[in-house]
């Protein structure tokens, strides 16, 4: 970078504090959690815990229902990042054509992100109350239908995928909008005079020039979406029905807050991570999304 | 010929029904909840799906305010995201700063590191800080709260605020410099004020991850004195009868003032989210 002043004193004194507060708040706790997970400490052995090796690691990995949850977690990811981004693309593609009022729909769309996500979790639970809840009454209304949201594993799941779908489609919304925002009309107005189509124009300058603009995003919503505790624990009050309704985050918060399996939800929150950091840099080392952000 | 931002009147008349279909989506639940908070005692549990409920009252905003402890929570709830507000403020725009205008050794390692953190369960933080606290018997107080929160929004903020000071043309603070502006001087005077809508987002950020967070807050406090906004509203819910009337009024108040700060910062949201993560 051409602005880029050398090596210098001063980097360090403004960089410091934030380094030292993460320092502290991340990497102290990530060793801590490193010799916990090797260890036998649970509520029985709190103070007398002990180094055990690699059995927490075993223990998680030869459990059937860690690869459940994975995979569901795996599914929870895949179905929110598609709804995510299809529908934040699509809008963002409406919002950017010069129509009236289009301030006042952008704003309008974009509270589901400013509401507190706690509250748009207990919210949706509420909403999909079985005799109550506003989700099926609508449906009885409209087609005579009862579905047994919360007390089914899959109804509850995907209570939570509507629940997280309505929170997180704004944030790719404006991304996309601010993408679509800064690509020159001239572009599309060549294309016309070469004849293009509506496709091809989307194919040949939208979709390459948004990308950039949306593969940071893409990853953060991955990541955001792998590890999103708040609403699958909100939505099915802590994995109803019976422990079956959770992502890996829950499940393993479970383990650590209500059971107090130390060790062991220490070596499963270790697992978490690895997956999660081999698959984000393997996905940003594929898109190349490294150089963009050090350009 | 046609604009490329122009539509044809089908294309129109399609776009505002798509609008129109999302917009409804997107408002339901915020209108229900209104509704909800404004039904008589006696008929929270009705099957209508009435926006404005007949017999509107305000009675369970008066409860709420009146028989809950829901002053306290909030006043608890201002303290600690005041506080992670103005260190996540501080923290942000010096390292933000010195990631986007020098290079020292140990640069890309540090950006690569704050990013890798997004990538931790939140039980890994949790767990050790949980077992510390309990140890240092720091337990039941705001200490592990208020540095939970300022880790977790440090590294957006971090990245943000680095983003738009890239934008920020270094011809400016040189020409101060040639005038003999000590350097940091050309930071506070020259780039901060022009850093403003990035400040804003960043201290928007900062304040709404302490506001609303619930499962740390879970864990870290016990005293019913020390609740928070969020378990006290989560309470409402998860004793034996759910208070219908009273989560829903308390959801209206713990919203409106974040709601509002968002509609108010979201134009200049827009832009920095789409500069940080274009120019990086």
């Amino acid at each position: 970078m051409s602005t880029m002043r050398a090596n210098n004193r001063l980097a360090y004194y403004y960089v410091m504090p934030a380094l030292a507060v993460m320092a502290l708040v991340v990497l102290w706790p990530f060793i801590y959690n490193v010799i916990i997970s090797f260890s036998n400490m649970n509520l029985t052995h709190f103070h007398d815990w002990r180094i055990k090796g690699v059995r927490n690691y075993l223990l998680v990995l030869t459990e059937s229902t860690f690869w459940w949850f994975l995979w569901k977690t795996f599914l929870w990811t895949a179905i929110n990042l598609v709804f995510h981004v299809g529908i934040g693309i699509f809008l963002a593609l409406i919002l950017n054509k010069d129509i009236k009022g289009k301030s006042v729909f952008r704003t309008l769309l974009i509270l589901p992100w400013a509401v507190p996500q706690y509250i748009t979790a207990l919210t949706w639970r509420g909403m999909f109350n079985s005799e109550y809840g506003a989700v099926n009454l609508f449906l009885s209304d409209v087609a005579g239908l009862q579905i047994p949201w919360l007390s089914t594993e899959w109804g509850a799941f995907t209570a939570c995928l509507i629940t997280n779908i309505w929170l997180g489609f704004p944030f790719m919304m404006i991304v996309a909008l601010g993408g679509l925002q800064s690509i020159p009309d001239e572009l599309y107005e060549a294309a016309d005079l070469d004849g293009a189509n509506a496709f091809q124009k989307f194919r040949n300058i939208t979709a390459p020039l948004l990308k950039p603009v949306m593969v940071p995003a893409i990853i953060l919503g991955i990541i955001w979406t792998f590890n999103n505790f708040n609403v699958v624990w909100l939505v099915s009050n802590g994995g109803e029905p019976s422990d079956t309704t959770h992502i890996l985050v829950s499940y393993v918060y479970k383990a650590a807050f209500t059971y107090f399996r130390m060790g062991y939800a220490a070596a499963f929150s270790m697992i978490i991570f690895v997956i999660l950091f081999i698959f984000s840099w393997r996905f940003i080392k594929h898109t190349k999304v490294i150089e963009n952000v050090y350009a | 010929m046609r604009k490329p931002r122009d539509l044809t009147l089908r294309g129109r008349i399609g776009s505002y029904l798509i609008l129109g279909i999302f917009t409804i989506f997107a408002l339901y639940p915020i209108l229900r909840v209104i509704s909800i908070s404004l039904r008589p005692g006696d008929r929270l549990l009705t099957k209508s799906l009435a926006i404005i409920p007949e017999d509107a009252t305000m009675e369970s905003y008066v409860k709420l305010f009146l028989d809950e402890p829901f002053m306290l929570w909030m006043w608890n709830s201002i303290v600690i995201s005041a506080i992670v507000t103005i260190v996540g403020v501080g923290l942000a725009a010096t390292a933000g700063y010195s990631f986007s205008r020098y290079k020292f050794a140990g640069r890309n390692a540090s950006m690569l590191g704050i990013i890798t953190t997004q990538m931790f369960p939140v039980t890994m933080l949790l767990l050790p800080l949980f077992i510390m606290l309990i140890k240092l018997k720091l337990y039941d107080s705001y200490i592990g709260l208020i540095i939970a929160y300022s880790a977790t929004a440090l590294p957006f903020t971090v990245w943000q605020m680095k983003g738009y000071y890239d934008t920020i043309p270094y011809s400016l603070e040189e020409a101060a410099m040639i005038d003999g502006a000590p350097p940091f001087f050309t930071f506070y005077r020259i780039v901060l004020p022009l850093a403003l809508p990035a400040l804003a987002i960043t201290a928007l950020f900062s304040f709404m991850t302490a506001w609303s967070e619930y499962l740390v807050a879970a864990v870290l406090l016990q005293d019913t004195g020390l609740f928070t906004l969020p378990i006290g509203l989560k309470g409402f819910q998860s004793s034996m009868e759910t208070a219908w009337g009273l989560y829903s009024a308390g959801a209206v108040v713990v919203s409106i003032p974040v709601v509002v700060l968002f509609m108010f910062l979201s134009r200049w949201l827009i832009s920095g989210l789409t500069l940080g993560s274009v120019k990086g």
